[in-house]
């Protein structure tokens, strides 16, 4: 089965397509990986797979469910992290953790292994607010897997975040290959390089090519990724 | 409900943990409590100035602290949607509901809490300690879910900075003005008193002190107006909610 797959998704916002006739397909397991500029459709496009919008036109299923008729049960297999850090600033990162386990109902016991996993546990009592950007982030991540979900969306995971922070951040997603499905966006090439299975390239709201880092390089025919990408975008560079 | 609940006790953390809420709640009125019972040490008994004796002053300053309920839970709302944070539980299987209960819940203990400390430290300066303080508390439940509704309405439309404006500045000088604490709306008279007297403030401090002062078939009177404002203000608020909701 495949974990996502989208007919002609579109979304307007007033005149403008923010994605325009999307087809993706993400298999069950891999890490995929999002990659365009700014502006090319990503956040949109995780936010329809989210039901946090509904789609102007188009169908998706997500987990085998349809996004628009069995939005509830997609709801319970899945989880965002939202691309600015979303976490409760007053709350500590443990209590943080909890909130969303106990909102998914779920057991408190994985609160546990997700501070432990992702390196936590030493920060487990400080407010999310005291945090810095890359810890905060790092606690966003835990937040989203502490559902156990089938499906995770982290949305620019790294923006923002010095090289240090993104390469100790690169190693927790890297973790995450073969135990959850993950779609990654950025606008980082050597990001998708580096953590994906597979690659798409998103600009002006549609998938313009698909595949393995080396399957673009191929189709560009050049040896570095950065090159693929400018030609297969065919847009200015981020 | 659960999800409510659990949503509900991070909404309490997240406002109890903020200094400004224990400021604005529970020492703010304090402080005017003191202050005034002080000036109203000074007023000469010939004046026949009644309006600073305690018997009238804490229900005022109790009723009047609730007016910052409005702020924190506007405050609190606004933050979430300027955050992140309000849009990763809308991916989560949480209800419409769920947020708004979420939401109101935590100032019911909060509004109870504002109440018994400005009571507890108008019983040190001097009010008689007598259970017509807890049917106070009670009678100023259906301003609290004023403040809550107004509260809501504003941080679900309002930016983080204009709530400062309308609920810090605004509103609390609203609730000040036409509440009847500081100086009596029945000396003033005409258009003021009748305006202050559709709204709810004044009504939620008079009942009050109906019932601080055991005068209890005076309660009604005014409580049903607060209670008129509770219900159509937690409409409006759960209508507006639910359709910004939507438009996520
Ligand atoms: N809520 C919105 N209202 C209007 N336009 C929007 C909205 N969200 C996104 N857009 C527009 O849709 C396009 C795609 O945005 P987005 O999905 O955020 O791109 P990305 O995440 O790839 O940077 C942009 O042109 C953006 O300006
Ligand atoms: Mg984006």
């Amino acid at each position: 089965m495949n974990a996502i797959e989208t007919n002609n998704l579109t979304k307007y916002f007033g005149a403008v397509a923010a994605v325009d006739r999307l087809n993706l397909t993400v298999r069950e397991g891999e890490l995929f990986a999002l990659l365009g500029v700014n502006g090319a459709g990503k956040t949109t496009t995780i936010k329809l797979l989210s039901g946090l919008l509904r789609p102007t036109d188009g169908t998706a299923r997500v987990l085998g469910y349809d996004l628009k008729s069995e939005l509830p049960e997609i709801k319970q297999r899945i989880a965002v992290s939202p691309q600015e850090t979303a976490v409760a600033p007053n709350l500590t990162v443990r209590e943080n953790m909890e909130l969303i386990a106990d909102i998914y109902g779920g057991d408190r016991g994985r609160v546990l292994t997700m501070l432990e996993e992702l390196g936590l546990k030493k920060v487990e009592i400080c407010r999310a607010k005291t945090l810095s950007g890359g810890w905060q982030r790092r606690l966003s991540i835990a937040m989203a897997l502490v559902s156990d979900p089938k499906l995770l969306f982290l949305d620019e995971p790294t923006l923002g975040l010095d090289v240090l922070a993104r390469r100790e951040l690169w190693k927790v997603i890297a973790g995450l290959k073969g135990k959850v499905t993950v779609i990654l966006t950025t606008h980082y090439l050597e990001e998708a390089e580096a953590l994906a299975n597979r690659v798409g390239v998103m600009g002006g709201g549609s998938l313009k090519i698909c595949g393995t880092p080396q399957e673009l390089m191929e189709a560009a025919g050049t040896d570095r990724f950065e090159d693929a990408f400018i030609r297969l975008a065919g847009g200015e560079m981020p | 409900m659960k999800r409510a609940l659990c949503f509900a006790k991070r909404n309490l953390k997240e406002m109890v943990r903020d200094p400004l809420s224990l400021f604005f709640g529970i020492a703010f009125p304090i402080l005017l409590l003191v202050l005034l019972s002080i000036i109203n040490g000074s007023i000469p008994e010939e004046a026949h100035m009644d309006l600073f004796e305690m018997q009238k002053l804490a229900p005022g300053i109790g009723v009047f602290s609730l007016s910052f309920i409005a702020l924190f839970a506007a405050l609190l709302i606004s933050k979430d949607r300027g955050s992140s944070f309000l849009l990763r539980l809308y991916t989560s299987p949480m209800t419409g509901s769920n947020f708004i209960l979420g939401y109101l819940l935590p100032f019911l203990p909060m509004a109870a809490a504002q109440m018994i400390v400005c009571f507890g430290a108008a019983v040190i300066l001097g009010l008689p300690l007598s259970g017509n303080l807890l049917l106070c508390i009670a009678v100023s439940l259906p301003i609290t879910v004023v403040n809550i509704a107004i509260g809501l309405i504003c941080g679900t439309c309002l930016s983080e900075k204009a709530v400062g404006g309308v609920c810090g500045a605004l509103l609390t000088n609203l609730s000040a003005w036409l509440s009847g604490i500081w100086f009596s709306l029945d000396l003033i008279g005409g258009a003021f008193r009748t305006v202050a007297y559709v709204l709810p403030f004044a009504n939620a401090v008079d009942a009050c002190r109906a019932a601080m002062d055991g005068r209890y078939a005076d309660i009604l009177g005014t409580l049903w107006i607060v209670c008129a404002w509770a219900v159509g203000l937690l409409t409006v608020a759960i209508v507006i909610y639910t359709q910004k909701m939507k438009q996520k």
